[in-house]
């Protein structure tokens, strides 16, 4: 290779040239009536040109390898419904892994998609502005790509038709929902903070990698390719929320509390999101990679120690109440799945009780919890379906005002006492689920008075009608298949009838 | 205190030059296979060398072909025409 | 604290009680059964008696758990929004002290739930 072809500019200049020198300041109207939004926060910017590129792909390579990425994409989804891929999963159970990643975490990369979009247009730095409409492209290639390579399970399979109107109305995804409406109502540093580095830098390893490390371990060829593919670009994603952070941090040292406030925030409602992953990897992958416990050890404790470590420089501290999320790994998990057990008539997807192996491996992961709080719970829950009296909770449940989840997490040094907390505001009671929901709550109550949360929602009778099938076509569930228990529904029937074929075969 | 930095990536024919170019250049690294991945920590510093990659596929080999294997990383990025790397500063 | 915003910012909360048809809501949780994964919500009417509630509400929430026939209801003990409350059977909700949104907890001594894990 002795006569490489040299390119006539480096890296650097390379990227300067796309990002630099495309701005201009405007004449015939002020600069802050043209980028009206990216100083009210209170975010002090001295000069944009201290903005630091990390990854520099100009426009040429960005799409020569975006198309090198969907076209080994596609080769893989035709595969797949060529080959009748959803026959080697590992078992029909899983699929509601899909059904809940698709209708809770796909419609989420287009409000990314939507929120990238605003934003880039907002900043009046160009390098911020090029590097967020960079990725307004990419997240609509994965809710794209999301939406096709799941789309051949939705032709055997239920729960899997209506995702984005079920996003919008169902009680549950108004969890991811409301997470990505309060991050697109605030402003542009508070967005790229909350998406950019509190979801995508420090907890969307936690989302992709070992969710897509199961994927594969179950089979599940299709969603390994379109996680890895949406993966590839995330790594780009996550340099642009820790390059944010370090920018507002070194442009002005009155940037430093607002900065950890907004971590503190969005760290815990990241986390509190995050309890649907965990639900997913302890109970839903009948072949199970890692526990969320072992997770939360490797991608926050371990990679984020680190990271808080270098941010230390700025005067920056870990988030408040991380040492809470460190506890709730113990516990989250089981009582997520509890909430869904509970509440499978209403929802989208089939719940069980693990099997017996499963439930050892359980007990093995969590050796100081699961036999004490949970295990004896799940065997009475199954010893009651086999005998025909399959346990449901008929009344809706209380929600916290904050991240909308049912108030079924406990104290963390109490695990049989559920956490509350409540706050009053202009004469009225506001409940959330933690100290974390309470504080955010309290410091900026004007948005959270506005919160949509379904079951109140549901009592005004705002959601079809007042029962609760009137509610689920609402929803457009079909009844009796997307919903209720697992054992018994025609997913399994289906499932068990394929089965039965290859032996025959 | 932890400084591990971290990449991980897609444990398929593209990347195990880069997988294995890492492991040369980084004699501290620790390789951790997963099902379909692979995650390489290293303390402080890990560098991906354009030349040591190039070495090893016996072709050119751009440094942000990167970006089709990669997964996910921790730590500060520094990208060049000949080297990717990453870093804490603690 | 307030929002940061870029300009004036007042809106009505979603929640408020005249948006409930002459109910209020109130949440009930069972202490130490978490059987019942989170505590409920019901929109019930503030002159409703609380030994309405009792008898009648309760048993639908709760009466599929095997403690549930076992309580002694003299024995139980009640907190209402944070505070401990004896409650006047033939009050109503709100002459109890309960209003919009108001939280009643309580707990049945003796009972421990499954196999005694509290669920």
């Amino acid at each position: 290779m002795a006569e490489k072809r040299k390119k006539k500019l480096g890296i650097k200049q390379r990227y300067s040239m796309l990002t630099r020198g495309l701005g201009w300041d405007t004449t015939y109207q002020p600069m802050d009536k043209v980028f009206p939004y990216d100083n009210y926060e209170g975010i002090i910017i001295h000069d944009w040109e201290g903005w630091e590129d990390p990854f520099r792909l100009t426009m040429d390579a960005y799409w020569k390898f975006q198309s090198e990425k969907e076209k080994k994409l596609y080769a893989v989804i035709d595969s797949f419904a060529q080959n009748n891929g959803h026959l080697g999963i590992t078992d029909a159970r899983y699929v509601n892994a899909i059904k809940l990643f698709l209708t809770g975490v796909s419609p989420l990369e287009y409000q990314a998609a939507r929120g990238f979009t605003h934003v880039g247009r907002q900043f009046r730095g160009v390098g911020p502005r090029v590097a967020c409409q960079m990725q307004a492209i990419d997240e609509l290639r994965h809710v794209q790509t999301q939406i096709h390579s799941m789309s051949h399970y939705n032709k055997f399979f239920d729960g899997l038709h209506s995702a984005p109107h079920m996003h919008d109305r169902v009680w549950y995804l108004s969890v991811p929902k409301s997470f990505f409406d309060d991050a697109r109502t605030a402003g542009p540093f508070e967005f790229l903070t909350s998406i950019s580095f509190a979801f995508e830098y420090v907890l969307t390893n936690l989302l992709f990698v070992p969710f897509m490390s199961g994927a594969a371990f179950n089979g599940d060829m299709a969603t390994v390719t379109f996680g890895f593919s949406a993966q590839s670009d995330e790594a780009r994603h996550m340099t642009l929320g820790l390059e944010v952070i370090k920018f507002m941090l070194e442009q002005d040292e009155r940037n430093i509390p607002i900065v950890q406030r907004w971590m503190d925030k969005w760290f815990w409602r990241g986390t509190r999101m995050l309890t649907l992953v965990g639900m997913m990897m302890d109970y839903m992958l009948p072949k199970r990679v890692m526990s969320w416990r072992e997770a939360w050890d490797i991608y926050f404790t371990e990679a984020g120690g680190a990271l808080f470590a270098d941010l230390a420089r700025y005067g920056i501290k870990p988030p408040k109440y991380a040492d809470i999320a460190t506890k709730e790994a113990e516990h989250i998990s089981h009582q997520a799945w509890n909430i869904f057990y509970n509440y499978t008539h209403a929802a989208a997807f089939h719940t069980w009780i693990p099997e017996k192996e499963e439930l050892d491996w359980l007990s093995e992961k969590y050796p100081d919890t699961f036999d004490k709080y949970y295990r004896p719970r799940l065997e009475y829950l199954d010893k009651e379906e086999k005998a025909g009296r399959r346990f449901y909770n008929d009344i809706l449940p209380m929600l916290c005002q904050v991240c909308q989840i049912p108030m079924g997490f406990t104290d963390m040094d109490d695990p049989t006492t559920i956490s509350f907390h409540s706050s009053e505001y202009q004469g009225n009671k506001y409940h959330t689920c933690s100290h974390g929901c309470k504080d955010i709550f309290d410091y900026e109550p004007e948005k959270y008075v506005q919160a949509w949360l379904p079951v109140h929602q549901i009592y005004q009778g705002n959601c079809g009608g007042a029962e609760v099938p009137d509610v689920l076509k609402w929803y457009n569930f079909n009844l009796g298949a997307d919903n209720m228990e697992y054992q018994g529904s025609p997913d399994q029937k289906l499932w068990d009838e394929w089965q039965a074929h290859r032996k025959k075969a | 205190m932890s400084r591990i930095v971290s990449i991980t990536l897609q444990n398929n024919d593209d990347a195990r030059p880069i997988i294995e170019a890492i492991e040369k250049d980084n004699p501290d690294a620790t390789v951790n296979l997963y099902p379909a991945m692979v995650k390489i920590d290293c303390d402080g510093r890990l560098i991906v060398k354009q030349e040591t990659v190039e070495g090893l596929l016996g072709r050119e080999w751009d440094v942000q072909e990167l970006h089709l294997s990669i997964v996910s990383i921790a730590g500060n990025v520094d990208e060049e025409d000949d080297y990717f790397e990453l870093s804490w500063n603690i | 604290m307030s929002v940061t915003s870029i300009g004036k910012y007042e809106f009505e909360p979603l929640d408020n009680q005249e948006n409930f048809h002459g109910n209020q809501l109130t949440y009930i949780n069972w202490e130490q059964h978490l059987l019942f994964c989170a505590p409920v919500c019901l929109p019930l009417p503030p002159e409703m008696p609380f030994g309405t509630l009792v008898k009648e509400v309760l048993p639908g929430v709760y009466n599929k758990h095997p403690d549930y026939e076992k309580i002694k209801w003299d024995d139980v003990i009640w907190k209402l929004d944070g505070a401990d409350f004896t409650p006047n059977m033939n009050a109503s909700l709100a002459d109890n002290g309960f209003s919009h949104k108001s939280l009643v907890r309580f707990w049945t001594p003796g009972l421990d739930g499954i196999e005694g894990s509290h669920s």
